[in-house]
């Protein structure tokens, strides 16, 4: 087992900067879009896909996964993905739910404050 | 030593017994699979949001200042604490216990930096009259659609419950990293490895909030202001 504990950590510490600096720019980028004005689905998209990119640098690099063997990866990715695409299934019912909410007309719920 | 030369020769001999297949100690792999459900966990968090923003009239209330300054701040933070514990992780593998340990607090520190920048942005909301089941009044104002329909209370519950989880992993990564600092001279390299991955981990799960909590509801028309 000591060859084990010997193992090096694969990867140089300018090789993380480099990937934190990525990291970085991409929020930033982010924080950008907030304020360009288009649609929902439009900025969705582009910050799902931007925040699979961070994600998948940080799991790469920073987690370690990238240097580890390919059965592990095989073993913990693509379940994982295929369970959270499997979660998309409740959103018909959503877009349908929405058809069916504000059929009466009270007032929703405010909170009271001794300020107000 | 036989077993792991066999290996070599017949990978299928990776599955008879006698070695890790993986090529990672069982604690590790059982870090990886505590992630993998954790996952799901903040997957279904997040689809349970999405799923009530689609068919309700959603409050889009954040101001830049406090709450998406704080927020990308806080992005900063995380994103920086990920970055001195793949130092600590790695001084940890040349076998330099001292170095190791003064990033992991270093990490500690970025960690507790997001955790008092979070609880202040709470208290501004909770000041604000933001609750689980309820909104503040001039925000029910603010958002009601133009043919009368009022924005959904549970804007507070889906935000309270999604960050207050990742806040609670913070702190949880915090201790932990606490007593790996502690402990470093008798820990071995892969126990450092192992903290470090659910440290990163709880990076990994603020990349997803961020965007989509706070990104997804900035007041871009003003609304609140008017």
């Amino acid at each position: 087992m000591s060859a084990h504990a010997e193992e090096h950590f694969a990867g140089s510490n300018k090789l993380f900067v480099s990937i934190w600096i990525w990291l970085v720019v991409l929020t930033a980028i982010e924080v950008f879009l907030a304020y360009k004005p288009m649609s929902v689905v439009l900025m969705l998209t582009i910050l799902m896909g931007l925040s699979i990119i961070k994600a998948a640098l940080i799991v790469a690099y920073f987690m370690h996964l990238k240097f580890e063997r390919l059965s592990l990866i095989l073993t913990i990715v693509p379940m994982l993905v295929v369970c959270i695409c499997l979660l998309f299934v409740f959103f018909p019912d959503s877009f349908r739910a929405a058809g069916m909410r504000y059929q009466f007309k009270e007032p929703p719920p405010v909170t009271t404050t001794e300020e107000h | 030593m036989s077993t792991e030369a066999r290996a070599v020769h017949f990978p299928a001999a990776d599955w008879d017994g006698g070695v890790h297949p993986y090529r990672v100690g069982h604690r590790k792999l059982g870090m990886w699979l505590f992630i993998v459900s954790d996952s799901l966990t903040f997957s279904a968090l997040l689809m349970g949001y999405a799923y009530l923003r689609a068919s309700n009239v959603w409050p889009t209330p954040f101001p830049f200042n406090p709450s998406i300054l704080f927020a990308t701040l806080m992005t900063f933070c995380l994103l920086s604490s990920s970055l001195t514990m793949v130092f600590g992780v790695s001084a940890s593998s040349r076998g330099d216990k001292a170095k190791a340990r003064k990033w992991i607090l270093a990490t500690i520190f970025f960690g507790v930096a997001f955790l008092v920048l979070h609880l202040y942005e709470w208290n501004h909301l909770i000041h604000d009259g933001l609750r689980p089941f309820s909104l503040p009044a001039d925000w029910v104002t603010a958002f009601t659609s133009t043919d009368g329909r009022p924005p959904s209370p549970l804007f507070g519950a889906t935000f309270f419950t999604i960050t207050g989880l990742h806040m609670f992993h913070v702190f949880t990564g915090a201790i932990y990293l606490s007593v790996v600092a502690a402990r470093v001279n008798k820990l071995k390299h892969e126990d450092v490895e192992i903290s470090g991955l659910y440290w990163h981990f709880v990076d990994l799960v603020w990349m997803f909030v961020f965007p989509l909590i706070y990104i997804l509801s900035v007041d871009v028309g003003g609304h609140l202001a008017k």
